[in-house]
């Protein structure tokens, strides 16, 4: 569905080129669900509006949906939905009339646009608001306006740049749920962006995590996981000195590594955590340590891109 | 045609905020020329010359061309919030001829200047206004076509600044003197030679007088075809340069 060789696109600033996305080979076959991710700036959006005929790429190809984005945008155009980051009505609009409009724009006859809106109208949970105001609609209900003005013509893939930004959690859980049932509907081919690490993980069935411009890993959230070598435990002692002696102790436990101390607490990557900690337990037990609390985390995204970049993604977007 | 079609749905896109609400969309820009017509207009009748013999003949074309000025060069501002939300990006990547989403505005703009400046034309010939018919609809032909001009410059422009504060300080910069230097206000016949070669300059005083010989019947003036000219040299170089930028932007 997505093929690209060697994409790249660097813009001219006033200091000097920045190349926002470099040599992207990139390949998304029909039916997969995809979320890039990473810090802002890191070549989302970019590549995005690449693969969308929204931006010319400096150099390399891409063939989306068939299509060659230089070649024939208006092929590429034809065939894929796009929902941008920002609301996609215009002032002054009514909720039915911009989606008949779009309709009519992707070549929907009157009858046959009438008639989608309506059914999206349905399926998102717009009805009864075709003569309201685009602008007056809840954060939530806008949201849903822009992605059912992005299916309108059916489109074979859609694009969904940082879908739920803005979104209160409950209008996040929704537009989930509606994104599942319409994707387990009609088979669409999903490309999103976001940089929610946990909308990436519950959501995504492939990861594929950018930084400067460059795909850094790829696979699904537990592949991704696997690249993090086990479990975090954290174990909260009374003292630095406690926390040095603990260290000793688990330094023992077979499979512990990367063992470190910070303040009171002692920090360890286990193979299992949960299978670990009863032994890591009793042994610290025996040397008459106290222990105030214990964690064990499975290793998260963040987990994954502090691996691959020494820097946390939260860290990064500041 | 795909131009065609998509032009005509971009038109009908832009006219339905206008058509939900009339009275803001039409109504408050007809304000100014009226209140120029209450207020102004009788000022002149004591003035020598053409302008005092009937003031309302002579004032009118003027104000149909303010009016035309100002509808069409402040049309760029509909577009700012909607390069600043996601919808122009959002028409961008549908499958539109990206000149359409440029016509279709233009033409929406043309069309509310047409019903605005017949409006001011039925509302004053009960004051006294002697217009010839086919010299009146000459008239504001020649408006359409350098409205059309002015449009598609200010669209090119609100792509180009982007930002909502700068736009209208561009625009009343660039309007106030055009505005002063038409002969508008006061023949610039009037005006001290310098300030005269000035305003023979602007191109829209060159369109003012022609409105003035059309209005009256006086098809031979020279102003005439000067001013006409004038009007659909700033239509095509306009279109020609806006239509580069929209093709560009299909790139």
């Amino acid at each position: 569905m997505i093929h690209t060789r060697d994409l790249a696109r660097t813009f001219t600033t006033k200091s000097g080129p920045v190349e926002a996305v470099r040599c992207l080979d990139l390949d998304v076959e029909a039916g997969e669900l995809v979320a890039f991710l990473g810090p802002n700036g890191a070549g989302k959006s970019t590549t995005l509006r690449m693969l969308t005929t929204l931006l010319l790429p400096t150099s390399g190809s891409a063939v989306v949906a068939g299509r060659d984005v230089v070649a024939d945008p208006r092929g590429v155009r034809r065939r894929i939905g796009y929902v941008g980051q920002g609301h996609a009505a215009g002032a002054g609009q009514y909720v039915g009339d911009e989606l008949v409009n779009q309709g009519r724009l992707y070549g929907l006859g009157k009858a046959e646009a009438r008639s989608r809106a309506d059914e999206l109208m349905a399926e998102l949970e717009l009805e009864g608001l075709d003569r309201r105001e685009a602008a007056h609609l809840s954060g939530g209900q806008q949201r849903r306006l822009d992605i059912a003005m992005g299916l309108i013509h059916r489109p074979e893939l859609l694009f969904l740049d940082e879908p739920s930004t803005g979104l209160d959690p409950h209008s996040r859980a929704n537009l989930w749920a509606h994104i599942a049932r319409l994707r387990e509907a009609y088979a669409t081919t999903i490309v999103l962006t976001t940089h929610y690490l946990d909308e990436a993980d519950d959501v995504a069935e492939r990861v594929i995590v950018i930084d400067h411009g460059s795909v850094i890993a790829d696979g699904t959230p537990d592949e991704l996981k696997g690249k993090v070598s086990g479990d975090l435990v954290l174990l909260e002692t009374a003292s630095e000195e406690d926390a040095r002696a603990a260290a000793a102790v688990v330094e023992a436990v077979p499979s512990a590594h990367s063992v470190d101390t910070a303040g009171a607490a002692v920090r360890m990557r286990v193979e299992r955590g949960d299978a670990v900690l009863p032994e890591v337990l009793r042994a610290v037990d025996a040397r008459g340590l106290e222990l105030r609390t214990v964690q064990v985390h499975r290793p998260s995204l963040d987990d994954v891109f502090l691996t691959l970049t020494g820097r946390s993604l939260r860290e990064s977007d500041r | 045609m795909p131009l065609l079609r998509d032009t005509w749905l971009v038109f009908l896109r832009q006219l339905r905020p206008t058509l939900h609400n009339p009275v803001t969309g039409l109504g408050f820009s007809l304000l100014q020329p009226v209140l120029y017509l209450a207020l102004f207009a009788p000022l002149l009748s004591g003035m020598p010359g053409a302008m005092g013999r009937n003031s309302l003949d002579w004032f009118v074309p003027g104000v149909l061309a303010m009016l035309a000025l100002f509808g069409t060069s402040f049309a760029g501002f509909g577009l700012l919030p909607e390069l600043r939300s996601g919808a122009h990006e959002r028409l961008l990547a549908a499958p539109v001829s990206r000149v359409a989403l440029l016509l279709g505005r233009v033409m929406r703009d043309i069309a509310i200047l047409l019903v605005q400046s017949t409006a001011i034309l039925l509302l004053v010939i009960p004051f006294g206004l002697r217009v010839s018919p086919l010299g009146a609809a000459a008239g504001l032909l020649v408006l359409l076509v350098m409205g059309v001009g002015l449009g598609t410059l200010s669209y090119m422009l609100a792509m180009s600044v982007k930002q909502e504060f700068v736009f209208p300080a561009i625009l009343q910069t660039t309007t106030m003197p055009l505005i002063l230097l038409s002969g508008i206000l006061l023949p610039m016949e009037l005006a001290p030679t310098w300030l005269y070669t000035l305003s023979r300059i602007n191109p829209l005083s060159h369109v003012v007088d022609a409105e003035r010989a059309l209005f009256a019947g006086d098809f031979g003036d020279p102003s005439v075809l000067l001013g006409s000219g004038v009007a659909l040299a700033v239509a095509v170089v306009a279109l020609a340069l806006g239509t580069r930028l929209m093709r560009r932007l299909a790139a």
